[in-house]
């Protein structure tokens, strides 16, 4: 049997097709609901994927993800708020759509155009994962230590905040990664005679409180803002969508390629690619004066951006093991416990499976037109569920899922403890995200590192004779330097 | 490590010196834009969230302090009830919400993924 009808007959059986419509509602109610993310769905997903087979486990993620950055566009449109960060770049012109009798629109438009987006960048990862898997067969250490700092390096740079702000997130997370007794030389690092210390802190409690507890807390913090809903009439979504095609093919392309570039740079997700393209849209439009007033462009191509940047972010997952976005950080730790290692070699011993997951990417964004339909109308419904029944219910869910996970009240420590680092992080303008990769790569980083040092002989001119590794070490360095010279140009003008 | 030049401290070494480096560099910053020492967020003021958010934190804590003794299913009960009430529901929601979401996930985590939620205080009637 080939490996396609392989990949077939592990997707379309009646248990996964179930997984797959239930982590679509949830996705969906997810995203539409402020202040609950995407990342937070994938958090909160991981307890109960860690008792099914590996290709449901991955299919519920990605197909809630793939809701959840749609649906994110709904409330920007009904409430002014988005759904999840990922939606922030054009909550403003999507509400001002509403406002102006045009909610009709902008909700198609951000539904047609999630699916293009999201197919687009799945595509490209059909293509470009096992291509890229082929060099990356032969990568030594020395290349992965490269490939590992320029991951760190660029999620440092491209996340929007102070950089300096962006090391120390960074070391945080490292430092995380270092305790127990996990590293070359075996021995027991900051465990402090704790049992529970020596195996290492476990991440997936850690990223609970990281991505659902800080989130709730900040939601808390704010429940005597009540929310004030737009009317919008909804008729038939897809009306004028065929027009706006035709009208805005370069916006839909540039969207789309520029999100999944931004998804496969580690560090970088949905949200900063909505950003950039959003950005891009106004830069490039023929109608710039519009922008902010309503105008649908920039959701367009926005819109396209976010969605193919999921797919984008499992490229470098996949490959390499190194995540392109918070929910493939998530996600590699899954990967690992359903025993399909990331890694060149996944094309060759778990091809299967790996197909069986393209295959859900792409079911997931066709899937995403009739459920987005039912959730868009389903909307003022959706919003009213009472956030005082929610929350708590959401919490309690995060403590049961830190528990399950190595079944130990530790867990649950850990989750709160992180939780409140996260929410301190953010209100001072430390962003999570470096610090989450510096977790999930810190063994890496350091396997690498000293493995290379000893094949070197303690040589560092090593570590850039290889010709991949030195232009890595040079991307890494120009990545390093660029604000600096960018600050010294700017002196000089 | 005796006869390891790049031995197990080296690595948290470095992350140490990066992290007393920013430090540094960040009191600086912060001390030359003139911030305060210590600002809290302007829900502080705000009597109802403080006391959403301390309820929040108070509710983890008593769980992970209690769950082992009372039990999942008790401190659940108290714990959403709690939260539930706190965050502005009516009593009859409350106590709807308390009684429900435990037994949800009972079933859901207990009985279907078999993760060993404690019992505590109700190890006899358990099933």
């Amino acid at each position: 049997m080939g490996v396609l009808s392989q990949a077939f007959a592990l997707v379309f059986d009646w248990y996964v097709l179930w997984v797959i419509l239930a982590s679509a509602v949830f996705g969906l109610f997810v995203g539409a609901v402020p202040g609950l993310t995407a990342t937070m769905a994938t958090a909160l997903l991981v307890p109960v994927t860690f008792f099914m087979p590996p290709v449901p486990a991955v299919a519920a993620i990605v197909t809630a993800t793939a809701m959840a950055i749609f649906a994110g566009d709904i409330p920007s449109c009904l409430l002014r708020m988005p759904g999840t960060p990922a939606s922030a770049a054009y909550t403003d012109e999507a509400y001002a759509m509403t406002k102006k009798g045009y909610g009709e629109v902008a909700l198609g438009a951000s539904l047609v155009f999630s699916m293009i987006g999201g197919l687009f960048g799945t595509a490209v990862l059909i293509v470009a994962a096992p291509a890229l898997a082929e060099v990356a067969l032969k990568f030594s250490s020395f290349e992965y230590f490269w490939l590992v700092l320029l991951g760190l390096m660029s999620a440092i740079f491209l996340a929007h905040a102070d950089p300096l702000k962006g090391i120390v997130s960074l070391l945080i997370g490292l430092l995380v990664a270092s305790v127990g007794l996990d590293n070359p030389a075996g021995f027991p690092r900051f465990t402090f005679g704790n049992a529970e210390l020596a195996g290492g802190l476990t991440l997936i409690p850690i990223m609970i409180g990281m991505f659902a507890v800080s989130e709730i807390l900040r939601n808390v913090a704010a429940i005597d803002r009540p929310w004030e809903m737009a009317q919008a009439k909804i008729g038939n979504i897809f009306r004028g969508m065929w027009t706006l095609t035709k009208r805005y093919p370069a916006p839909i392309l540039r969207g789309s390629v520029l999100g999944t570039a931004i998804g496969a740079l580690p560090g970088a997700g949905a949200d900063i690619a909505a950003w950039m393209s959003y950005a891009v849209s106004k830069k490039f439009s023929k109608e710039r004066e519009k922008f902010g007033t309503g105008h649908v462009e920039g959701i367009i191509e926005a819109g396209a951006s976010n969605n193919s940047a999921l797919a984008g972010a499992w490229i470098p997952a996949l490959v390499f093991g190194i995540p392109g976005d918070s929910i493939t950080a998530i996600v590699i730790g899954v990967l690992y416990i359903k025993g399909l290692n990331p890694g060149p070699t996944i094309f060759m011993n778990n091809a299967p499976a790996i197909y069986a997951i393209f295959l859900v990417f792409i079911l997931a964004n066709l899937l995403m037109i009739p459920l987005g339909i039912a959730a868009i109308k389903g909307a003022k419904q959706m919003l009213r569920a009472p956030r005082a029944v929610l929350l708590p219910v959401i919490l309690l869910f995060c403590v049961v899922g830190s528990f399950a996970i190595n079944n130990t009240i530790f867990g649950v420590v850990l989750m709160l403890g992180f939780g409140l680092v996260a929410y301190l992080m953010e209100e001072n303008g430390f962003p999570v995200a470096p610090a989450i990769l510096g977790m999930v790569l810190g063994a890496m980083l350091e396997e690498n590192f000293i493995s290379s040092m000893i094949k070197a002989e303690g040589n560092p001119v090593a570590f850039v004779t290889r010709p991949i590794a030195g232009g890595l070490a040079l991307a890494t360095f120009i990545i390093l330097l660029w604000p600096l010279g960018a600050r010294l140009l700017r002196g000089k003008q | 490590m005796p006869g390891q030049k790049f031995g197990p401290a080296w690595f948290p070494g470095l992350i140490a010196i990066g992290l007393a480096v920013c430090g540094v560099m960040l009191v600086f910053s912060g001390w030359r834009s003139g911030a305060h020492w210590l600002q809290f967020p302007e829900w502080v003021q705000r009597p109802r969230s403080r006391a959403a958010v301390l309820a929040v934190l108070g509710g983890l804590v008593f769980y992970i302090l209690a769950a082992d003794t009372l039990g999942f299913h008790l401190t659940a009960i108290a714990i959403v009830a709690l939260w539930v009430r706190i965050l502005g529901a009516s009593w009859r929601l409350t106590i709807l919400v308390a009684a429900l979401a435990p037994i949800v996930i009972h079933l859901a985590f207990y009985k279907l993924l078999r993760v060993p939620l404690p019992w505590g205080l109700l190890e006899r009637w358990a099933f």
